[in-house]
């Protein structure tokens, strides 16, 4: 058994992304089937352009197709490709620096074997069958042949002012050891917090040292299941990825025992009777349902006891 | 100028780090291991800077978190970068130089095992013209010693002898996760991974975390006899564009070392994730054929992401401590293909 709890998770975002009049002439350029270079002022063409010159820093104006077909200057096999390179099988990524260009340019070069590829040889751009104005129009680069690259029909004439790339990751998240006991103590229907040697604090969930002093918490301390809320939300506004029909109470919970409150959902009372200091307690999912997580716990709902006395909890606000 | 020594150093290095990606319970140790080597309390450092990235830790805001392994009653004067901790050195030693402080404890930590690191990195590219391509960290580098080998700058031995000497001078490191040397033909008869580069010329996977203690004047004085001097300290940046700078070289590097005296230096910590970027670092450094490279055994023999810098400036320092040498050099890197690039001289005054 290893030390501490993991679970895969994957962080995913779409960033939208506006190009500005250089990159966006560049991958208007693309989505149309010519590659567009920018000029320096040096006299260097280059691809995709620079948004600015390097030696005047004026924004880049004077472009420049280039061809669709060019010769190797550096190449790497890869492989092992990993999730969303343009092949998920072995390739190589290579600088082709195309005819009419003077720097060399990144992208895919589709040969099946490192046998297949050399520094000179000369390629030519495989065109995506289908073009949004993203890098990616361009599929890879491939051997040149004599027909040289299928020719592309242009499509539209709106400018490409904006991309949106996904950006997803995967990763084996692992919780801390005290995170760890915490997550188990849930799975046996208990709620663990550790006490800071130092200050006495007791942390729920508990923390891998204590943020108030720096001492690593040391003593399990399991809490009552009841507590008081020192403050709460009503959400009303409708977001992504909501598991609940608004309005419902958000609450922090100040479990009797602790000195850090949990956030939690409060259910079996109207919204609008929710206040600071009402009493409440743990309302589990069937047992069955239990897994390592918080949610076992379906909400808190009131106990019907007296509201709290505020200088109780005045001190975790 | 004021002077700014580093007086201690701790750090941790192993292949996976069985523990949360905010590294908290590896930082309360390698703190601890601090306050042991200067005596003094987290009460005693004026100012405290950490390198990390949320995109290796797979949450948002991990530094923050982070900051639990310090203690925070008082409150303290903290800041991060999303870069190798040694660039969070610098902002150190500038925020000493500003006299606002006097000391300041500088940590790095990453957990490069919880995701695919090679990928991962593909987020510091150019969003609109590389990252959706997902170029790894490996692939681009494998363009750069390409790059060299074509135009006959270096050749696969070259690259192999910097392996061999790094894996052998790793097995004096208890904290190298990949070490043993063999010999140059041995290595270059192992197969190719990623054309042309073999795994051996790749830093391995590393998870860790790194921590630094600087102070000024007479606080560094009362902790050593012999702290490691901060002589001069630089950093230049290249293009991130791999088509619009020269691989084969690290003009960043020279630029850096321009504004610095490095006559008289006896080792230098290159930090150098490929074997290649050791001899471009090298060449661009101008250093001479007796100048001890990496005997820490550099990061072929472990590089844990933000930090690997770090732990360069930290071997560098201990050789000035021991008294094995009087100036050395530190360097760290950030960025695809050494793109990023730092530059230290440290000095023992007798």
């Amino acid at each position: 058994m290893t030390r501490t709890l993991s679970a895969p998770v994957t962080v995913a975002f779409d960033y939208t992304r506006s190009t500005g009049p250089v990159i966006g002439r560049f991958l208007t350029g693309l989505r149309d089937g010519v590659v567009v270079a920018g000029r320096t002022s040096g006299g260097e063409v280059v691809v995709p352009p620079l948004e600015y010159d390097p030696d005047t820093h004026d924004q880049t104006s004077d472009f420049v197709e280039v061809a669709s077909v060019g010769t190797v200057t550096s190449w790497t096999w890869v492989p092992e490709p990993v999730k969303d390179q343009p092949f998920d099988r072995p390739f190589a990524f290579a600088l082709v620096t195309l005819d009419g260009a003077t720097r060399p340019f990144f992208h895919a070069l589709d040969v099946a074997s490192p046998d297949e590829v050399s520094t000179g040889m000369r390629v030519q751009v495989r065109w995506a069958a289908e073009r949004t104005g993203a890098i990616t129009d361009i599929e890879c680069f491939e051997p040149a042949t004599d027909a040289g690259p299928t020719g592309v029909e242009a499509l539209g004439d709106n400018p490409v002012t904006g991309v949106i790339t996904p950006v997803s990751l995967d990763y084996l998240y692992a919780a801390s050891p005290e995170e760890s006991a915490f997550y188990r103590g849930l799975n046996e229907g208990r709620i663990l917090g550790q006490r800071c040697p130092t200050c006495s604090k007791v942390y729920v969930p508990p923390r891998s040292a204590c943020p108030a002093d720096g001492t690593p918490t040391a003593e399990e301390v399991e809490v009552s299941q009841t507590g008081t809320i020192t403050t709460f939300c009503i959400v009303n506004v409708p977001f992504l990825g909501q598991k609940i029909v608004p309005p419902y109470v958000s609450a922090y919970v100040l479990l009797d025992g602790a000195d850090i409150a949990v956030l939690h959902l409060i259910l079996g009372v109207p919204a609008d009777e929710v206040r600071m200091g009402m009493r409440v307690k743990a309302v589990w999912k069937p047992r069955e349902e239990w897994t390592y997580s918080l949610e076992n716990i379906d909400h808190f709902e009131p106990t019907g006891d007296p509201d709290a006395d505020y200088d109780t909890y005045r001190h975790h606000l | 100028m004021r002077d700014v020594a580093i007086v201690g150093f701790a750090q941790r290095q192993m292949e996976e780090f069985d523990g949360s990606p905010t590294c908290v319970e590896l930082l309360v140790p390698l703190f601890a291991e601090c306050y042991e080597q200067t005596g003094w309390n987290r009460h005693d450092i004026g100012f405290w800077c950490s390198g990390s990235s949320d995109y290796l830790a797979g949450r948002s805001f991990s530094f923050v978190s982070a900051v639990d392994a310090i203690g925070v009653i008082p409150p303290v004067n903290e800041s991060h970068v999303e870069m190798d901790a040694a660039w969070a050195l610098y902002e150190a030693w500038l925020k000493i130089q500003t006299g606002e402080v006097d000391t300041a404890l500088v940590y790095g930590f990453g957990k490069s095992s919880a995701g695919v690191l090679r990928r991962t990195l593909a987020l510091q590219l150019d969003p609109y013209t590389m990252t959706p391509l997902w170029p790894d960290t490996v692939s681009l580098a494998g363009l750069q010693a390409r790059a060299g080998i074509d135009a006959g700058t270096w050749d696969e031995r070259a690259m192999a002898e910097v392996v061999n000497r790094s894996l052998t001078d790793a097995e004096k490191n208890e904290y190298a996760i990949r070490k043993g040397g063999s010999s140059v033909d041995e290595l270059l008869a192992r197969p190719m991974y990623a054309d042309p580069l073999r795994k051996h010329d790749c830093a391995p996977v590393t998870d860790g975390a790194a921590a630094i203690v600087l102070a000024a004047g007479d606080r560094a004085r009362s902790v050593s006899d012999r702290p490691a001097w901060i002589s001069g300290i630089a950093h230049n940046v290249d293009p991130i564009s791999m088509g619009n700078r020269e691989l084969t070289r690290s003009p960043s590097t020279a630029a850096a070392a321009a504004g610095l005296d490095l006559t008289g230096v006896e080792v230098a910590e290159l930090h150098a994730p490929f074997s290649h970027q050791e001899l471009i670092l090298r060449s661009e450094l101008g250093l001479a054929d007796d100048v001890a490279i990496n005997p820490s055994g550099g990061a072929l023999a472990g590089n844990p992401m933000f930090t690997g810098g770090l732990i360069r400036f930290g071997e560098a320092a201990k050789q000035v401590w021991s008294g094995n040498a009087d100036k050395v050099l530190a360097h760290a890197t950030s960025g695809p293909a050494l793109q990023q690039n730092l530059v230290t001289t440290l000095e023992g005054r007798s």
